[in-house]
């Protein structure tokens, strides 16, 4: 068993492919979808968890990547720049997974990257502009 | 007064190192533990601190003249808008203050990227600034038009000026709305979806000097990582707001205006801040020091996040309209712990002051006073108290051709 979150980038003319469809029926993976949008460009960036036997996963990579899409590490989507921070900790309650949360009694702000969905909600909350993210992802919309 | 310890004294033994200073959180215990006298006897220096945004921030910058000469006019750093309705190359430059360019709340809610607080912490940090100004022209000041750089180092002078910082006790903002609201007190989720708050409780100045029996005009600070003074009491100050028996307010009450040589402070204590869909503000450091003068003074630093409240404030309709009451009272012990219970209703709360960095403030003071670099100062004035009788004023508003009493 393999669990593996990952963010996948679709150029214009594959985003109207089933290809959720074809994760499950021909590699037989769990499909656990965390966001979705489509720029107006017409390209597409699916961020989802699968999970599936450790072969049928690395199978459906090679065919994603024959598909010509882009396939990335979720968790390092997202980064909190731990010298911007000051520990305010207005992040935490618009943070729906809890990958910002304050450690009591120091008071201080951690963030767990195994938590975060890339949701991207702290990117604009975060008053001291301490959470960034990836170039391409900010090249996004 | 069983103890009985003047500021000179105290400072007699700052200066030969011997001085026993303790953080506003660490006396707790001891007072706890000893009494208020036992630990007046013991303890010389309370240290406090705050680290939160503070709108009304500024600072007044001389720029020096440039050959031929300029009555600064319009003038922008880095875009942002600075005031020049004083003297030729004088200017102030406002925490809050944007580029006339910024899409403001055009598509709300706004970003408000890069304000004053911005360039203070850039111009702090020893970046450059770049310089837009122009001018009428007179014969005195010819020149119409400059553009140039500086930096922090090569201008005569940069005072931080902040009207008003270090509010005694502050608002918990919640929105009974169905909508979400961008506000000063943060981003708030639709029917109470979380409350937030922004004090340091019992770290914050003036929690641990309620009464300003101490604290008064020309008082040596920590401000914004360097050394300040209070300048007079800040604006909106509300001494004579509620107070409970041991005479913390149960609102927004005391304020400071706060000066001192921009020069000597921190990037790291002076950071530019961007609200989403409010504006753009400072987040200022400021620690306060508290002479232990007697046991009395000793029993207002012992206060705990416990025995201070604050109300519960709807920011989608009450605080807006400047609707009067509140939701009802909640502890900062309570406040801290992640939630509270408003009308019934369990909500998750966060703070938009850092209590760890008020922590490293007052432990930074501590260090300095024990140290023997920092001594204490006697007031020239003493601010208003709650025996003032000050009221807060609205706004008049009226029909400014026909005068008073008309709308
Ligand atoms: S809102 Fe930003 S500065 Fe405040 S704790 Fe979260 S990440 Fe840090
Ligand atoms: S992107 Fe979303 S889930 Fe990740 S840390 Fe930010 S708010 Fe939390």
């Amino acid at each position: 068993m393999i669990k593996q979150k990952i963010v996948l980038r679709f150029p214009p003319h594959i985003v109207e492919q089933p290809t959720i469809y074809h994760l499950i029926k021909d590699f037989d993976l769990m499909v656990n979808i965390l966001r979705a949008d489509i720029n107006p460009k017409k390209e597409g960036r699916l961020m989802m968890e699968l999970s599936g036997s450790e072969a049928n996963y690395q199978r459906a990579v090679e065919w994603l990547n024959e598909q010509g899409l882009q396939i990335l590490n979720l968790e390092q989507q997202i980064i909190w720049r731990s010298d911007l921070c000051t520990h305010c900790g207005a992040c935490t309650v618009i943070c729906p997974t809890e990958a910002l949360m304050f450690e009591r009694p120091d008071m201080k702000v951690r963030f767990s990257e195994e938590k975060c969905i890339v949701c991207e909600l702290c990117l604009r909350a975060c008053p001291a502009r301490a959470m960034e993210t990836l170039v391409e992802n900010a090249n996004f919309q | 007064m069983k103890v009985n310890r003047s500021i000179e004294e105290i400072n007699r033994k700052i200066k030969s190192g011997k001085a026993v200073v303790l953080t506003a959180e660490e006396i707790i215990g001891v007072v706890e533990e000893k009494g208020t006298v036992k630990a007046a006897e013991e303890v010389d220096v309370v240290t406090t601190g705050t680290f939160g945004p503070m709108c009304s921030s500024g600072v007044f910058l001389n720029l020096g003249h440039p050959q031929p000469r300029i009555k600064l006019g319009e003038v922008y750093l880095n875009d942002v808008a600075a005031y020049a309705g004083i003297a030729a190359v004088d200017l102030y430059l406002g925490a809050t203050a944007l580029p006339p360019t910024d899409p403001t709340n055009l598509k709300h809610p706004g970003d408000f990227i890069y304000g004053g607080g911005h360039v203070i912490e850039d111009l702090v940090a020893g970046k450059e600034i770049r310089l837009e100004a122009s001018s009428y022209g007179t014969d005195c000041y010819p020149l119409k038009k400059i553009e140039t750089s500086f930096r922090l180092d090569e201008i005569n002078e940069a005072v931080l000026y902040n009207p008003r910082n270090a509010y005694q006790n502050y608002n918990v903002a919640v929105n009974l709305g169905d909508k979400t609201i961008y506000t000063y007190m943060g981003i708030l989720k639709p029917k109470m979806g979380n409350a937030n708050y922004s004090s340091a409780g019992q770290l914050s100045p003036l929690f641990n000097d309620p009464l300003l029996k101490t604290i008064g005009m020309g008082t040596r600070i920590f401000l914004g990582g360097g050394i300040g003074y209070v300048a007079w009491h800040g604006t909106q100050h509300n001494p004579s707001a509620s107070r409970d028996q041991k005479g913390l307010p149960e609102g927004p009450a005391a304020t400071l205006a706060l000066t001192g040589d921009l020069k000597q402070m921190q990037p790291r204590w002076l950071r530019g801040l961007s609200y989403l869909g409010y504006g753009a503000t400072m987040q200022v450091g400021v620690g306060i020091p508290i002479p232990i003068l007697n046991e009395e003074i000793m029993g207002y630093c012992a206060v705990r996040d416990e025995d201070i409240k604050a109300p519960v404030v709807d920011y989608e309709k009450g605080y807006p309209q400047r609707e009067s009451g509140n939701l009802g009272l909640v502890s900062y012990a309570d406040l801290k712990s992640g939630s509270i219970s408003v009308q019934g209703k369990k909500v998750p709360t966060a703070s938009l002051s850092s209590y760890a960095g008020a922590r490293e403030i007052a432990a930074t003071l501590k260090e300095w006073i024990a140290k023997g670099h920092f001594t204490l100062t006697e007031p020239a004035i003493k601010l208003p108290s709650a025996d003032a009788g000050i009221s807060l004023k609205p706004m008049p508003q009226r029909d400014p051709d026909k005068g008073e009493g008309t709308l």
